[in-house]
């Protein structure tokens, strides 16, 4: 008896680490409440609280925010940090899921071609729009399509170069595809240098401060591509012995990786489309979390998730206030904070990866 | 009932036929080896035994066809060592001898209990209990294919394909390999099917050899009837002496004697 309860301990079915998933979740919490707070207008985190206690009825509190404060918090921040946190999250979340099906630790969500492929859709988009039609309607649908055909494109063409055996066929097909997007993006982009503007401050990355439209439309994908990333995540640490072993671990290998690659590609282009192209967070997330807490998928796909969502409120913090009133554009930011705190995990790091 | 029936098994890679018309039956329970040169068909027709690549004629698993079981179905009745494992650094033994249950569980489904005791007993088999949290990072190569088998054995299947199980061990640590899959062997009443180089280690364990050249089984029987003199000479274009110890063959390469060349000395 003695021996079976020692079994017990030593084989299990590890799942998240508690001490992770406390850190992970009070990471989220404190990134979102930070991200309420700051901004042009100075509102304090107490009066903040209060207001929150007020909306769900706390017995005997009265919101201290103005009628305008309350809007700001409400209808104006708490929309974009919701976005944010759902952007950061999905491009964590298919970063790791790109790393783990090509086997490859330098994959980004990017990787197939989506953000070429939607940076075509929306240069196209905005140089020939009509007259009379907002962007901020046609860009973000424009540049999903993009991004969808794109990914499309490199996978038949990765497909067809090597039967769908070799993952290697398919990230140079992203190559090869992502170049050709580009070539035409760039070209019509000289055709029409009216547009200039506006295309490059979409392609910098920005989240918009739209209410809660944009997270109407992307909340959807991130659901259903992050609960089916989920779901694989124990199948995603099979793939990672490399197709031979998992096949014959008894893995339809081709099936697994078309599903993982659909999913974080609909994410991914979900979230371009409506943020505009914002790197580094699918690459610095996922590596930040295996140096720091280890790295099996059933691990790391939901660490990724809650600590890419937490991220990036915090960088769109900081993008929103330290030239405000001006915005920087969040990509500079992201790769702007994100390349140091990487080289500092780097180095502190005892693990060997 | 024999645990693999092979009839007629022919693979085209490309262009080449790498194995061509392979028939034999495999007793269970057996060891058989697969020798031959490099390049003869050994590591592809294990491929095809284990459904990794396509092949022409009949390959029949413990009486069932095997082109018609589903691939998770397969795996329950054959499990694979392959020559170069890959081993994450960042997983921990548990984790990665508990992916050996991979084909019992269910495509959104988690480990349960019949999966943690089946990894459990497989640790404990080969007294790895101690290791179960470290992180294959930090496991000497002994260890870690020690660990490889144990993911195997977690798997439960009735055959196991080893492609060069030793290739990468020194010399005691590839007795200590053989020793373990043989005593395993008569526990579990596996069946071992194992392509191998060195051929004094395959005559110690097997109890059929199967010698390939270019596709084609060009000698099936015991280790003494198949590594004679003349075979491997014309079969590996090897210089070699066999020799009997302890009533086991022994294979020893030899080295031609050449006349010394005239200027020696100078």
């Amino acid at each position: 008896m003695v021996e079976s309860a020692l079994d017990a301990r030593a084989v299990r079915a590890r799942g998240i680490p508690p001490a992770w998933a406390v850190a992970a979740g009070t990471f989220l919490v404190v990134a979102l409440a930070v991200g309420l707070v700051v901004g042009p207008v100075h509102i304090a985190v107490g009066d903040v609280v209060r207001s929150l206690a007020a909306k769900l009825h706390v017995p005997g509190v009265e919101s201290p925010l103005s009628p305008t404060e309350d809007a700001i918090v409400w209808d104006l921040r708490l929309p974009r940090v919701v976005l944010a946190a759902l952007v950061g999250g999905m491009l964590a979340l298919a970063g790791a899921t790109y790393q783990g099906v090509f086997r490859n630790p330098l994959a980004d969500p990017y990787l197939l071609g989506v953000a070429a492929g939607a940076g075509l859709g929306a240069t196209l988009a905005i140089a020939y729009l009509p007259e009379g039609v907002r962007s901020q309607d046609v860009v973000p649908p424009a540049a999903f399509l993009g991004g969808a055909i794109a990914v499309s494109a490199a996978y038949a063409l990765g497909r067809s170069a090597a039967r769908g055996r070799s993952s290697a066929a398919l990230v140079l097909a992203g190559v090869t595809v992502a170049s050709f997007f580009t070539a035409v993006q760039t070209f019509v982009q000289q055709q029409h240098s009216d547009t200039l503007q506006e295309v490059y401050s979409w392609i910098l990355g920005g989240l918009p401060s739209s209410g809660w439209k944009d997270v109407g439309v992307i909340a959807p994908y991130v659901a259903i591509a992050g609960g089916a990333i989920f779901l694989h995540r124990r199948l995603l640490d099979v793939l990672v012995l490399g197709d031979d072993e998992a096949a014959s671990l008894g893995v339809d290998v081709r099936r697994v990786r078309l599903v993982l690659v659909v999913a974080a590609t609909v994410g991914t282009a979900a979230a371009v489309a409506v943020s505009g192209l914002i790197g580094f967070v699918g690459i610095i997330v996922p590596h930040a979390i295996r140096l720091v807490a280890g790295g099996t998928y059933r691990m790391l796909v939901p660490l990724s998730f809650v600590v890419g969502a937490g991220f990036l409120v915090l960088v769109d913090a900081v993008a929103r206030t330290a030239l405000a009133p001006a915005e920087i554009p969040i990509g500079v930011v992201t790769a702007f904070i994100g390349a140091p705190f990487f080289a500092i995990v780097l180095r502190t790091s005892r693990r060997v990866g | 009932m024999s645990a693999i029936a092979l009839d007629g098994v022919s693979v085209t890679l490309g262009r080449a036929r790498v194995v061509d018309g392979v028939t034999a039956e495999l007793e269970e329970g057996g060891w058989a080896v697969v020798i031959g040169a490099n390049g003869a068909g050994k590591t592809t027709l294990l491929r095809a035994v284990a459904g990794l690549v396509a092949f022409h004629g009949s390959i029949r698993l413990l009486g069932r066809q095997a082109s018609q079981l589903a691939r998770r179905e397969l795996s329950t009745l054959l499990a694979v060592l392959p020559q170069e494992p890959s081993t994450p650094p960042w997983m921990t033994v548990a984790d990665y001898v508990l992916l050996g249950r991979t084909p019992y569980i269910g495509y959104f489904a988690q480990e349960g209990r019949r999966d943690v005791d089946a990894a459990s007993r497989a640790l404990e088999r080969l007294e790895l209990l101690p290791y179960a949290n470290r992180l294959l990072g930090t496991l000497s190569g002994g260890e870690k294919q020690r660990v490889v088998v144990a993911r195997a054995l977690a798997q439960e299947a009735k055959i196991v394909l080893l492609d060069e199980p030793t290739a990468a061990l020194d010399i005691g640590h590839q007795q200590q390999t053989l020793e373990l899959l043989d005593e395993l062997r008569r526990e579990a009443g596996l069946t071992l099917v194992a392509a191998m180089h060195d051929l004094t280690l395959a005559a110690q364990y097997a109890d059929r050899v199967l010698l390939l050249d270019r596709g084609h089984v060009v000698a099936d029987g015991t280790p003494a009837e198949v590594l004679t003199r003349d075979r491997l000479a014309r079969h590996y274009h090897a210089s070699v002496d066999v020799v009997e110890l302890d009533g086991r063959i022994a294979v020893l390469p030899r080295r031609e004697q050449r006349p010394a060349p005239e200027d020696a000395g100078r």
